[in-house]
């Protein structure tokens, strides 16, 4: 039991930092890709390839003047950018990171929490990161701020609706909430992705919505809002809204991945007889791997794609999304009836 | 278990957040003055209240997402046992997407779901 708690600990601490790190270095990848994008460079001076940047924008962040505008709310202008960043940090505890890790004949799981509701866990955890965004820009007591935050709110309802539908499918094919169980019917190449193909582009359409990305990136659209719902940040609390987005991208890349692309199966990867630790590590860059495809696709996308109009994205959500993810659902019911 | 383990995570989460709130605190400089603690609006002095009504398109977005989500979280249940309850199932999910559908259409219809 001590040995479980000490190691749940040790996983939480692991995943929690992992997530910071690569937060950290999509940061980096992000800006060099839109320096190839843009044929140029890129940051290349902190290090061989800039590979210190990262480094070097924290610390920047951590020493640059701590600022709250006099008319702020003090207590939920400090809860806002801390809500963000936590709740980002959360949703990966109910991921599954690989197989089971076995040492010394006892089984440790490389998943923090097998809540057997892993769905709604995510998708509730998710919910609650519209309030950091509402909370900070409604107590700057700045318009744009305000602006940011109501747009945001309104953005990320509305595609969390498409997205939760596009989940049903996938529940009804598994029979099951538990985010492992799902992954454990994706074995081999049985991949959701090839039974669900649209309800896979609703929950990426949406996920992109849901992670304020371009080219759904209206909460910040600095042509018209400044900065949007950061606009009075300054210092670390900048920076966690900033890190936040990033997390958000890593995490639902994992969630992608876990849900449509069978999580850390690989087919013909338990046919190779390794032991169970070489096999947890494999699959665990297997998933790693599939993740960091999901973050080359958002980061395309981000540099190819103008911003959407306001009245474009509602339109998007509310009359083309929601139907096709109804539509969806009734097809799979009927498909699901007749194989029976 | 798996509780348990949640709530380790969510103090561990916690922790670093807060590590990284306090220790910033303790080594940013701060120097105000009553004009850089104005809300920033472009260097022009702001006009009135920050915090007025906003445009309601926003409100009716938000009433028709808190009857669509009260929805949804009656069709989760469902997608659960749809395969083992089979035909009847489908066919009490095909009245509710029906009745469903007829709610979003009227919203349509009504104008609600068009952004001005």
């Amino acid at each position: 039991m001590t040995t479980q708690i000490i190691y749940k600990t040790l996983l939480a601490t692991i995943i929690l930092l992992l997530s910071l790190i690569v937060a950290m270095y999509s940061t980096l990848i992000e800006r060099k890709m839109a320096g190839w994008f843009q044929d140029r460079h890129g940051p290349n001076r902190t290090g061989p390839w800039g590979l210190l940047q990262p480094l070097a924008d924290g610390i920047k962040l951590f020493f640059k003047e701590e600022f709250m505008p006099a008319s702020a709310d003090k207590f939920l202008y400090i809860l806002g950018p801390s809500l963000t960043m936590f709740i980002a940090l959360l949703i990966s505890a109910a991921i599954p990171w690989g197989p089971d890790l076995v040492i010394n004949g006892a089984v440790y799981p490389l998943q923090v929490a097998d809540v057997n509701i892993g769905i709604l866990y995510i998708f509730a955890v998710l919910s609650i990161g519209v309030y950091g965004i509402m909370i900070g820009g409604w107590a700057s007591n700045n318009k744009y701020a305000l602006l940011g935050a109501v747009r945001a709110s309104s953005q990320m309802i509305s595609y969390e609706l498409a997205m939760s539908l596009s989940i049903v499918t996938i529940v009804m094919m598994t029979g099951s909430l538990s985010m492992s169980e799902i992954v454990a019917q994706q074995q081999g190449f049985n991949w959701n992705i090839f039974y669900q193909p649209l309800g896979f582009l609703i929950f990426l359409i949406c996920a992109f919505a849901e992670t304020n990305r371009a080219p759904f990136d209206l909460p910040e659209c600095e042509t018209e809002l400044v900065g949007g719902y950061h606009t009075e940040y300054s210092s670390m609390k900048l920076g966690f809204y900033l890190f936040a987005e990033y997390i958000n991208m890593f995490i639902s890349g994992a969630v992608m991945a876990t849900l449509f692309l069978g999580g850390y199966h690989f087919p013909g990867l338990d046919k190779l007889g390794l032991s169970p630790n070489v096999f947890a590590l494999v699959s665990f860059m297997v998933l790693f791997t599939k993740i960091t495809f999901f973050g080359f696709i958002f980061m395309w996308v981000r540099w190819t794609l103008p911003r959407f109009r306001y009245d474009q994205l509602m339109k998007l959500g509310w009359k083309s999304l929601i139907p096709i993810a109804i539509l969806n659902v009734v097809i799979t019911g009927v498909v699901i009836l007749l194989n029976l | 278990m798996s509780a348990e383990s949640l709530i380790l995570f969510f103090i561990v989460g916690a922790f670093l957040v807060g590590f990284a709130i306090v220790f910033s605190i303790f080594v940013a400089p701060t120097s105000t003055n009553p004009q850089k603690a104005e809300p920033y609006e472009c260097g022009i002095p702001t006009e009135g209240l920050t915090w007025l009504q906003f445009n309601v398109g926003y409100y009716l977005f938000a009433i028709i997402f808190l009857i669509f989500d009260v929805e949804a979280v009656f069709i989760f249940p469902w997608a659960v046992v749809m395969k083992e309850m089979g035909m009847i199932a489908f066919v009490e999910i095909v009245i509710f997407f029906f009745v469903l559908g007829l709610g979003l259409l009227y919203a349509w219809k009504k104008g609600a779901l068009k952004w001005e």
